[in-house]
């Protein structure tokens, strides 16, 4: 994946939190993803305005973690093989 | 998960709905041969102001819904159209719209748009303007349509084409499926009908052929092996099962409808049963859900009758689907006889013998012919 582009949600479904479900969901047409704790994390840092560099330091600090950034990677690449995410032309 | 289930103690949790449809109107500007809408539908007025569907949508989201489709008859007909997507946007549902593409002005396409929309169920009948015209009875559902498709795509929205596929247009698969994708389709949905209200009365002009069916089934794999830019989806008609479907993954599990008179239904059909539904206008949604006799009727398994009552598979698909087995064995409880080990499983393959052989013609879906089912039905029970 291109790391220095900037991320956002693909404008086709709706990232929210719900308190019900006690989570981030991803909304599509008919259907519904739970996600995980870090998924939703890092979903949540895709708003047009960072890059994969960028949000893997933002979770760094957050979470006082060094370790995470193949994680974030992991799973921001399947994300867009999923298009759940898109590169953002700022 | 052995043992006797007949033991088993009744559990009736209760879960919210995730799925809200709305069915603004009854009114629609095509007459679909194949619609599942009740015969007696001019018999349903619209009854539900704007306020009354901004209260529904705040309840229903207040409980944990999260999906909206907006529907009908044809939705582009209400005039609170508009302000009925902002507020299922603000309240942060993702909103559906499920349209014919007829029904109203195309400038409306930007409009839905800046009001939150976020998808376009396309009903497409076929890819040329004479089939159209022949399923629809409408001479200028195709242009139409093929305009509200491409305005859709020009103003950013997601579309889902809808075809429902049947005697009069599967052998177009191929082409549909073309013109989907020629159209920019995010995705396509090829749905084999199921057999309710109108599709129903006109079975035996409608139902595929087995040959037929294959065929359609061969194009569209070769379609999904060999091209990738289209996601489609294809749904097997149930009519040439020996399992029936999941009824709405649950009765009252999922799944809630209101009707264009404010009564709640636990799938689009449920008013074809004899129970009494409630209307949103006398209970919030909340007690209606939870606590109203209809909802809770089918929850749980208590009601079922044998075969279902000992299968091993029925936590699977529930005893099928409810509207089915009434409308064809007259008791609600019996089990779906698409399902092998019905009893009444012949009436479901002596339809299918049947209809190869019948040169019915369709009766189209409207106004005049709903009022006249209904002035027979009254006719017959004065006798
Ligand atoms: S007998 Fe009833 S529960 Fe069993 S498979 Fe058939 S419909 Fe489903
Ligand atoms: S009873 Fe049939 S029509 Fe009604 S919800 Fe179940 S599957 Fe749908």
């Amino acid at each position: 994946m291109q790391r220095e582009k900037l991320l956002a949600v693909n404008d086709h479904f709706q990232l929210q939190y719900e308190e019900k479900q006690n989570c981030y969901v991803l909304l599509y047409p008919e259907g519904m993803v739970q996600l995980s704790f870090s998924a939703g994390e890092i979903m949540s840092l895709c708003d047009g305005t960072k890059s994969c560099e960028g949000i893997i330091g933002e979770l760094t600090e957050k979470f006082s973690n060094d370790a995470i950034g193949s994680d974030v990677v992991e799973f921001l690449e399947e994300a867009l093989s999923r298009d759940w995410i898109v590169y953002h032309e700022a | 998960m052995t043992g006797s289930y007949i033991m088993k103690p009744e559990k009736k949790t209760v879960t919210p709905p995730l799925w809200i449809l709305l069915e603004l109107t009854h009114k629609c500007p095509l007459e679909c041969t194949y619609c599942y809408n009740q015969l007696d539908f001019a018999n349903t007025k619209d009854q539900m102001s704007k306020e009354d569907w901004f209260r529904v949508m705040e309840e229903a989201r207040a409980m944990g819904a999260v999906q909206l489709g907006i529907s009908g008859g044809e939705p582009l007909l209400n005039k609170d159209l508009l302000d009925i997507v902002k507020k299922a946007n603000d309240l942060k549902f993702y909103t559906n719209l499920i349209t014919s593409g007829v029904g109203a002005d195309i400038s409306i396409v930007p409009k839905l748009k800046a009001a939150g929309l976020k998808t376009v169920q396309l009903g497409i009948q076929s890819s040329d303007e004479h089939t159209t015209t022949l399923i629809t009875n409408n001479k200028t559902a195709f242009k139409d349509k093929m305009a509200f498709a491409k305005a859709c795509k020009d103003n950013g929205l997601q579309l889902i084409v809808n075809t429902c596929i049947t005697r009069q247009n599967i052998h177009q698969i191929g082409d549909i499926i073309e013109m989907a994708e020629w159209l920019g389709a995010n995705y396509l949905e090829i749905a084999n009908i199921q057999y309710y209200g109108w599709a129903l009365e006109n079975i035996n002009a409608l139902l595929p052929t087995r040959e037929q069916l294959d065929e359609a089934k061969a194009i569209t794999n070769h379609y999904r092996e060999n091209r990738k830019d289209m996601k489609v989806f294809f749904v097997v008609p149930d009519y040439f099962a020996t399992r029936p479907k999941a009824c709405m993954n649950g009765w009252g599990s999922t799944f809630l409808t209101i009707n264009p008179d404010g009564m709640a239904l636990p799938c689009n059909t449920a008013n074809t049963l004899p129970l009494t539904f409630p209307n949103v206008k006398e209970y919030s949604v909340e007690a209606i859900w939870n606590d109203s006799e209809a909802f809770n009727f089918f929850r749980g398994d208590s009601w079922m009758k044998e075969p279902c009552r000992t299968c091993d598979e029925k936590e699977k698909d529930f005893g099928g689907c409810r509207c089915q087995a009434y409308a064809l064995t007259k008791d609600m409880r019996e089990a779906d006889p698409v399902c092998s080990k019905s009893g009444f499983h012949h009436v479901v393959t002596s339809k299918v013998e049947e209809s190869l052989t019948s040169n019915q013609q369709p009766l189209y879906r409207n106004k005049i012919n709903s009022m006249n089912i209904i002035a027979n039905r009254l006719a017959t029970s004065c006798k």
